[in-house]
């Protein structure tokens, strides 16, 4: 068996004096879709920020491709490894067109051919020619998103971190995206390690998930589990309900009334 | 109070529209609705469709440079078109309440818990102190805020994002307003406490006889709390059906909507996607 | 297609295209208001005086005619003269270009100095920022025109000086702006994501922190235009700026302040032109702020 794709044995991370998260331990094999799941204040997206070097204060191990993670970001991991944010509108600079939002990544690795490869990398993520020169502001919070993967992909990375990339979008601006994320790595063979709050996005986007609660990972199911809820922990199956889960009387739709 | 057979709310032909150096743009075009008393009515639609300018409208809370016009606009049998800024002050918050996306957006962060509810609630009614002060306590109660007494002297940002949203209800119900406007009230909270929200706004709500317009991009949240649903894009209704037969929508629309939600059970390996290609786009 | 249509057009084919549409709508957002255009036409003439000084003065600026002493403003001195006779109109047409030349100095000095003390405090942070904004602080607690003053006596009277004395007073208010903004967005998302694809800390900073800090920085250097004017005249009237027989305004005011009872022209000429000039600027800065920086201005 090869090396996990990521994989973080007995991590800590603390802001300053506090620490965020406690021993959070799990592996996501090469080409698989993991998700964190878990509450604001959880510690997900804390965990994922330390994958990528933005949270530099952590104890542990972490190791993307077989390869141990310093503690900031660096350039040979940034060809590994990129990240999707959360919110599209804070996510691009204000001030620059498209074209120079996805061509920086290739400017600062010294990749040539720049031009033909940002053509490519819209198409790709489905955006039209006519976006190339836009600023931000002239697009739409779901070409957006598309913008921001499109530059996480400009280095040809093997593994990526999303962080809620769809909650700040419309219902079916996130169907958009989430089809696009699928395909993306169904062509390229992706690994993703996406964090979320939404358990339906969960079951549609990956195969196994850890539950954090309160810093701590309290679960670790494959994503079967969402459509019985055969959780183990007291926590989930809390969340579970709350999110509209209910083994009993299956999705809304489906039910006669809710 | 005025006759009881007539609807709390009628609205008819409410357009809002905003001057831009390009021309006037409507965003909210024609809409017509009425609310009885004690009916819970729910407004679905993503961003830009003109709910939430809608849930202003009524409240005559347009700024410059947008412009509000309607046919009719009638609350309890008082036409608010035609009243003045000043009987609308006395309007807004004592008769209809309204409840903001995010606490900390809307509570002032130098004054205490107990002192915002009590401020509320002086604007339209005189009290002595002490009864004031009952009256906050009892509020907070309500909202199953425990040990309200210590609550009432905290600052907002003392306290989590749902307890938040409590003290935003307890302060908009406390007024006893006739129908409450609540515009994504829980769209910033996470899930568990979601439900809670929603729980206690809906128990309020029924427990006191009013009105309620619950404006949300979740389709299903809606369905589960409210009687009827007006499903909006673009500034118009597309459908509008009782929230039970949601399941039911006519319109291509609303069942692309619900289409596109991913289910807790998800066998698709696509989600449908709705077809832009008609009418206005995001 | 006209050139209109191709400024504005959604969907730029070049990076050119796209720059130039920005500044092109920016542009027109600046002519709707009245007082910017006032403004701007103020600094046009301001220049144009500059550049074409020797055909517009009728006479040198330095050429005295005893004869002709404290002339009252006429139809030949539409200024009037000074105590050595020579043509006001033509001191002050002059005297344009020093106080051009100061205010570009000044600008092209303290500006990026601020700019880039002010980003690199505000995104490193720690000791770095209690270092660099300790020493802006120190500059800061002094009065500007008394540590001009002091400069200028470290230095020699002369007009370089003042210039290079006045940029080092004026650099702490723009790093402070400067920090302010950088600290709004160094943990942004976007500049997070310049870190992630492997960006140096000097490209984030000059490439992406630093063009989002020069509207605000533009703003209000132009509006500081005014205050650099009058700091410039005072040093110029207190004679430790600009050195006779040099037409610089503040000199010149401070020249005629012996006049002033009986012959009043002499001082009050040159301080027409200081208030349109800072006048002008302060129209053109805060029709500016209204464009680039619409969250600042009051609701339009």
């Amino acid at each position: 068996m090869t090396a996990p794709a990521i994989s973080l044995k007995d991590v800590d991370i603390s802001y300053g004096d506090t620490k965020v998260v406690r021993d959070v331990t799990f592996d996501v094999a090469e080409g698989e879709s993991f998700a964190l799941v878990g509450e604001s204040g959880s510690g997900k997206s804390t965990v994922l920020k330390a994958i990528a070097g933005l949270a530099p204060q952590w104890t542990g191990a972490i190791s993307v491709l077989g390869k141990p993670r310093g503690h900031g970001p660096d350039r040979a991991f940034s060809e590994t490894c990129q990240m999707v944010f959360q919110d599209p509108y804070a996510s691009l600079h204000p001030r620059k067109t498209i074209d120079t939002v996805l061509s920086e990544p290739l400017a600062i690795h010294g990749i040539g051919n720049r031009s033909a490869k940002v053509i490519e990398m819209l198409a790709a993520v489905g955006l039209d020619r006519r976006f190339r020169f836009r600023f931000p502001h002239q697009l739409s919070g779901g070409q957006r998103q598309r913008v921001a993967i499109a530059r996480a992909l400009m280095l040809e990375p093997k593994v990526m971190l999303l962080d809620e990339p769809t909650s700040a979008l419309d219902v079916s601006v996130q169907a958009e995206i989430l089809n696009l994320l699928k395909r993306l790595r169904r062509e390229q063979g992706l690994t993703y390690l996406m964090v979320t709050h939404n358990l339906p996005v969960v079951s549609f986007m990956c195969d196994r998930m850890a539950v954090m609660n309160k810093g701590r990972i309290v679960e670790i199911a494959p994503k079967t589990a969402l459509y019985d809820g055969s959780f183990a922990d007291p926590y989930t199956r809390d969340l579970y309900a709350a999110s509209g889960g209910n083994p009993d009387a299956p999705a809304p739709l489906a039910a006669s009334d809710t | 109070m005025s006759d009881q057979q007539a609807p709390l709310l009628e609205v008819e032909n409410l357009r809002v529209s905003f001057a831009t150096p390009t021309g006037p743009v409507e965003v909210v075009k024609g809409l017509s609705f009425t609310l009885g008393r004690e009916e819970r009515l729910g407004i679905v639609g993503e961003s830009g469709s003109g709910k939430s300018m809608t849930g202003r409208a009524i409240l005559r809370l347009i700024r410059t440079p947008g412009r509000q016009t309607a046919d009719v606009l009638r609350f309890d049998g008082l036409e608010l078109a035609a009243q003045s800024a000043r009987q609308m002050r006395g309007i807004r918050g004592a008769r209809i309440s309204m409840i903001m996306q995010d606490p900390k957006f809307s509570l002032n962060p130098v004054m205490t818990i107990g002192e915002q509810i009590a401020e509320a609630l002086k604007v339209h009614e005189r009290l002595p102190r002490r009864d004031l002060q009952a009256r906050v306590i009892e509020m907070l109660t309500s909202v199953r805020i425990n040990d309200p007494e210590r609550v009432a002297q905290m600052y907002p940002h003392e306290v989590s994002g749902g307890m938040g949203q409590r003290v935003m209800i307890a302060m908009m119900l406390i007024p006893r307003p006739q129908l409450l406007i609540a515009d994504e009230p829980t769209s910033a909270l996470d899930v568990s406490v979601q439900a809670q929200v929603l729980d206690l706004i809906e128990e309020l709500v029924t427990g006191n006889g009013m009105g309620l317009i619950l404006i949300s991009h979740d389709l299903n949240l809606v369905a589960r709390y409210c009687d009827r649903i007006l499903v909006m894009n673009a500034g118009r209704v597309v459908e509008s059906c009782a929230a039970a037969d949601l399941h039911k929508a006519q319109h291509p629309y609303t069942q692309g909507l619900l289409a596109a939600q991913p289910r807790m059970q998800e066998t698709r390996d696509e989600l449908p996607v709705l077809d832009r290609t008609a009418g206005e786009s995001t | 297609m006209s050139t209109r249509d191709w400024l504005l057009d959604d969907s730029p084919a070049t990076l050119t295209q796209a720059n130039l549409g920005r500044a092109w709508r920016m542009f027109t957002a600046l002519m709707r208001n009245p007082l910017a255009v006032a403004g701007m036409v103020i600094i046009l003439l301001l220049l144009a005086t500059a550049l074409f000084a020797p055909w517009i003065a009728p006479e040198s600026p330095v050429g005295q005619n005893l004869q002709a002493r404290l002339l009252p403003p006429s139809a030949d001195h539409w200024m009037g003269t000074d105590e050595l006779g020579r043509d006001i109109f033509s001191r002050v047409v002059y005297g344009s270009r020093i106080t051009l030349m100061i205010v570009a100095l000044v600008a092209v000095i303290s500006a990026p100095l601020g700019l880039i003390i002010g980003a690199v405090a505000g995104y490193f942070g720690g000791w770095v920022d209690r270092i660099l904004m300790g020493l802006t602080d120190v500059f800061l607690s002094l009065p500007k025109l008394i540590l001009a003053l002091a400069f200028v006596a470290a230095l020699g009277p002369g007009i370089e000086n003042a210039i290079i004395a006045i940029a080092i007073t004026a650099w702490p208010a723009y790093a402070r702006i400067a920090r302010a903004e950088t600290l709004t967005f160094r943990n942004a998302e976007y500049i997070q994501a310049v870190r992630l694809v492997g960006g140096s800390h000097g490209r984030i900073i000059f490439r992406h922190v630093l063009p989002l800090c020069t509207s605000s920085m533009i703003v209000r250097v132009t509006l500081d235009m005014a205050g650099i004017i009058l700091t410039a005249a005072g040093l110029g009237f207190l004679g430790l700026g600009a050195q006779p027989p040099l037409p610089e305004w503040g000199a010149m005011i401070s020249r005629g302040r012996t006049f002033i009872l009986d012959q009043w022209w002499v001082a009050t000429m040159p301080g027409f032109a200081i208030i349109l000039v800072s006048l002008g600027f302060c129209f053109l800065g805060d029709g500016l702020r209204d464009v680039l920086d619409p969250k600042q201005g009051g609701a339009k």
